[in-house]
């Protein structure tokens, strides 16, 4: 037995082998969908969980999945694995040592939407954990739990692995899809939305790596199981990815609407050197900053209670920043991370990270005088609401809230002041 | 005579298997990277046989190449040190590991090593961030991680590589 829902393999030794996983009630789950669900049922179960996606935007899996028509075929879904968000490491955990429920959930959900084959897109760099999912795929053929006719019946399920090539925007769902389809990874113009016009143009769901990870125990033990985890609206675990000034980073399985405070200083070890903490980060550079107050590290992290902060618990990547960092310097990387990962279709977006990360070199560079500090904050929310996709909002949040709550630090860069 | 096709004809009809028949383009990526593991780079031989192979024209897979950043279009060091400095690893001092592990080297960002065995390459964040600072070596249709690293254990990661490829070479003449 173990504690943990998606994490299993910290107390089960080499749970990514398959007999292991066998051992422990793997593809149990796959066998009862397969043999004694509708798909109807499945889809029902996961809307009762209440399970939302782990990949940021927090939308509930199994409303996604019922958005799928049945008049147009063939149906595909696609495991988003491109994990790419500064701070977040939490998928490339579950792929590497607990590759099987993983995948088991794949399958799970392709059964859901009767997809017959299915992709996992992981960003390139993740190429040993590509290597790990061929190997291990080519084990679950040869086992009966992938290939035709499963279990005897009229089922048939083929996955395949899509490796990127380093590209951030590959995560947004369209761009994912273009990237399979051989393309510039691209977003696409929406409506329409890939649940009817998805991979080749067909019905898909992309669906996060967590996501998929919750839905072996789902199918267990239940919704009503599930829903004994986490808060009413955020039911289940969360894998938090915890990051940057904090003595003991790392991924941590806590139920949804656990307290930062928790996170940070019971698990997380504290502040390294005693310094003291300045602000929060939850989701990764696409963070609007929470400022550490004591009312903000009591604050549990769910998706209600991060947003009613101003800021978002998205894939749950908490990097912390301590009284040593600048938030200019903050604003500066998180930027010229923006600009790189531009895909260059949109303008506000192209142009925007450009001259934001023009201005904050200069700011940085102490070339700069007040007046620039004003212009940085017109460039970003002049960008807001105006950009294809959500890079070009994502990348304003950083530098639009460090300028509305520690602009001093900014101001300590101008006019001559150098560090 | 598509070159690459007769180098790897069990792999490309492995790849091609992966997607519908009518989306062949679909390869275009996986193929990229089973040319570019040989020669280190995508050369235009490669790229015309992968437009061939895909139905698609040379100048929409050079896009590609020049798209993802995982691709090279030029020979620039048979292995590619791409140390990550994103803001998660900074805070952890991967910008000072990068600056010293650069002059232990006698070689600037983007510059290959005299013996043009490695380039040190900056890039965008990799999903270590906990354990910063770290690397990859992309190289030799390979790319492996080394992390918790210091100049010294990254030296040692370059000086086992160093050795690897110089057997290789011995083994091959």
């Amino acid at each position: 037995m173990s504690e943990f829902i998606l994490l299993r393999h910290r107390d089960i030794p080499d749970l990514d082998q398959l007999k292991v996983y066998l051992k422990n009630g793997g593809f149990e789950a796959w066998k009862k969908v397969v043999t004694s669900m509708e798909p109807v049922e499945l889809i029902q179960l996961a809307k009762d969980s209440g399970l939302r996606g782990r990949g940021g935007a927090g939308f509930p899996t199994g409303m996604k999945w019922s958005f799928v028509p049945n008049n147009l075929w063939p149906h595909y879904v696609v495991a988003n694995a491109d994990e790419s968000e500064p701070g977040t490491f939490k998928d490339r955990e579950i792929m590497e040592s607990n590759p099987f429920q993983f995948l088991e959930g794949l399958m799970i959900a392709s059964y859901a939407v009767q997809a017959q084959n299915s992709y996992a897109y992981l960003r390139g760099e993740f190429w040993q954990i590509g290597l790990k999912l061929n190997q291990k795929i080519a084990e679950l053929e040869k086992a009966g739990f992938l290939g035709d006719n499963l279990f005897g019946t009229q089922y048939s399920l083929r996955l395949h692995v899509h490796m990127g090539a380093g590209a951030y925007i590959c995560g947004e769902e369209t761009a994912l899809l273009e990237s399979i389809e051989g393309k510039l990874g691209q977003p696409r113009l929406r409506p329409p939305f890939p649940a009817v016009a998805g991979l080749y143009a067909s019905p898909t769901v992309i669906n996060n790596v967590e996501t998929l990870t919750n839905l072996p125990p789902i199918v267990q033990n239940g919704a009503t199981w599930f829903r004994e985890h986490g808060t009413e609206k955020s039911p289940g675990v969360k894998i938090f990815s915890l990051s940057g000034c904090v003595n003991n980073p790392g991924n941590y399985e806590l139920p949804l609407g656990a307290p930062f405070r928790k996170l940070i200083y019971e698990l997380g070890g504290g502040i390294p050197e005693g310094r003291t903490i300045k602000a929060i980060m939850a989701a990764g550079a696409s963070s609007a900053l929470i400022p550490a107050t004591e009312a903000a590290l009591d604050t549990p992290m769910d998706y209600e209670s991060v947003a009613n902060l101003g800021a978002s618990l998205g894939s749950a990547s908490v990097i912390i920043l301590d009284e040593s960092v600048s938030m200019s310097w903050l604003a500066q990387k998180t930027t010229h991370f923006f600009k790189h990962e531009s895909c260059g279709k949109c303008t506000p977006c192209r142009e925007g990270t450009y001259w934001m990360a023009h201005i904050l070199d200069r700011i940085e560079d102490g070339g700069a005088s007040a007046k620039d500090v004003d212009l940085l904050f017109t460039v970003a929310r002049q960008m807001q609401n105006k950009c294809l996709c959500a890079l070009g909002e994502f990348s304003t949040m950083p530098v639009v809230s460090s300028l509305e709550k520690f602009r001093r630090d900014f101001l300590a860069r101008v006019d001559g002041q150098t560090r | 005579m598509n070159e690459l096709l007769a180098k790897y004809p069990k792999e490309i009809k492995a790849i091609l298997a992966k997607y519908p028949p009518e989306f062949k383009r679909s390869a275009v990526m996986p193929l990229l990277h089973l040319a570019q593991g040989d020669p280190g780079y995508i050369t235009p031989q490669a790229m015309q046989d992968i437009a061939d192979i895909c139905g698609i024209s040379i100048t929409e897979v050079g896009s590609i190449v020049g798209f993802y950043t995982l691709y090279y279009d030029k020979p620039l060091g048979r292995y590619h040190i791409q140390v990550c400095t994103d803001m998660p690893c900074a805070l952890r001092g991967a910008d000072k590991f990068l600056k010293e592990l650069c002059e232990r080297l006698g070689v600037k960002v983007g510059e290959p090593t005299a013996d043009g065995l490695f380039v040190i390459e900056e890039v965008m964040c990799l999903a270590a961030c906990h354990r910063a600072p770290m690397f990859q070596v992309h190289g030799d249709g390979d790319l492996v991680y080394h992390e918790h690293q210091t100049v010294d254990t990254a030296l040692a990661v370059l000086d086992a590589v160093r050795q690897k490829a110089a057997v290789e070479k011995e083994a091959k003449a």
